[in-house]
């Protein structure tokens, strides 16, 4: 028992019904305790003010976009910080329990084999670029605005799964 | 500390949740991109009618106000273009935003690349938004933010066609799945 926890097989992942179904009641809970939805790069739009504070402090604050974040010196200070935090002991204590924790470059066979670093870094930035001209990435403007109905988070939505297929075409399944 | 308590636990249900459902994983994710695995488009479906469904009830009850719920302004062109960007930030990197920390927790290493991406994104961005300031605020529709209003419709009829459209996500998407390699599971590689 206590040395087979590493080679013990991970745990089925759930059914989509059911975890949607959850995810349907953490969203409606989370708007009826704080007014907004879920969100992921509220925080990391923060989160790089905080880095370039410590880096590069007057270009910071000198910059049109990051300035008025960093202007109180707290940039972190925000209700989503604690939620990102909160998804990733989340994830972390889901993926201990259901023994789904490895160290691995994953995702090569379909996303650029040997040049996954690059898919990889590639990705985030077209990613987090673009959330921060839609001001919101999948879970704060797709799920939380389509929530809500708003024409904003269906939008993003219908763009996302449009260009999603696209751009998968251009990605060769490796070996 | 409130909003302390409630982040961490609203957001660690939200992680939990996702890391459940298999969202951690790329290979997962990108598989709805390859029409084989269906999971994204029926967990996010089934979440986001639940949610609106339940909003609605909770208005009708007076639990909820609905001019207290924040509902994103209609610069549809900045929407769309953003979810074009997104959209293949995820079909390249594996992941989006939210789903890349899930990764990250799961130990894999291409989801903190992604994550470095994300922060230099946001950095690019910043450089930059003096220029294309104007495209946050692209194709505003001022008429209305929400669908309910932009149609003249009510709140209750354009829930009763999404529970509909969620109904035949799965049907249409149980039906994919057999005809192809279907759902990646935690098991494979």
């Amino acid at each position: 028992m206590s040395k087979t926890e590493n080679s013990r097989p991970p745990q089925p992942y759930w059914n989509p019904l059911v975890a949607g179904l959850l995810l349907g009641v953490v969203l409606l809970a989370t708007f009826v305790t704080t007014g907004h939805g879920l969100g992921a790069t509220g925080f990391t739009t923060r989160f790089t003010a905080w880095i370039g504070m410590q880096i590069v402090p007057v270009a910071t604050n000198a910059n049109d976009y990051l300035g008025g974040m960093v202007e109180d010196g707290k940039p972190l200070s925000a209700w989503i910080t604690w939620q990102v935090i909160g998804v990733a002991l989340g994830a972390l204590i889901s993926a201990y329990l259901a023994h789904r924790i490895q160290f691995q470059m994953d995702g090569r066979k379909f996303l650029g084999g040997s040049k996954r670093s690059v898919t990889a870094l590639l990705g985030g930035v077209l990613a987090g670029f673009g959330a921060r001209i839609a001001a919101g990435c999948t879970s704060g403007l797709g799920l939380s605005g389509a929530a809500v109905l708003s024409l904003a988070g269906i939008t993003f939505l219908c763009t996302f799964f449009a260009v999603g297929l696209l751009a998968n075409l251009l990605m060769k399944e490796g070996k | 500390m409130e909003m302390i308590i409630s982040g961490l636990l609203l957001g660690g249900a939200f992680g939990f949740v996702l890391e459940r459902a298999g969202f951690g994983n790329p290979n997962k994710l990108t598989a709805q991109f390859r029409l084989s695995d269906w999971s994204v488009f029926k967990v996010m479906f089934t979440a986001i009618v639940f949610a609106a469904v339940g909003l609605m009830i909770f208005e009708r009850l007076g639990i909820v106000a609905s001019e207290e719920l924040f509902v994103p302004p209609a610069f549809l062109g900045a929407a769309a273009l953003g979810g074009a960007l997104v959209g293949a930030g995820f079909a390249i990197g594996g992941y989006c935003p939210g789903t890349s920390v899930v990764g990250l927790m799961s130990g894999r290493i291409d989801a903190a690349i992604f994550l470095v991406g994300l922060l230099l994104g946001t950095v690019i961005f910043a450089g930059v938004y003096p220029a294309i300031e104007s495209l946050t605020t692209l194709g505003e529709f001022a008429k209305a933010d929400a669908l309910p209003e932009a149609l003249h419709v009510s709140s209750f009829s354009v829930n009763v066609v999404m529970v509909l459209a969620a109904v035949g996500v799965f049907l249409l998407g149980s039906w994919m799945e057999k005809k192809s390699s279907g759902p990646v599971s935690s098991t494979t590689n």
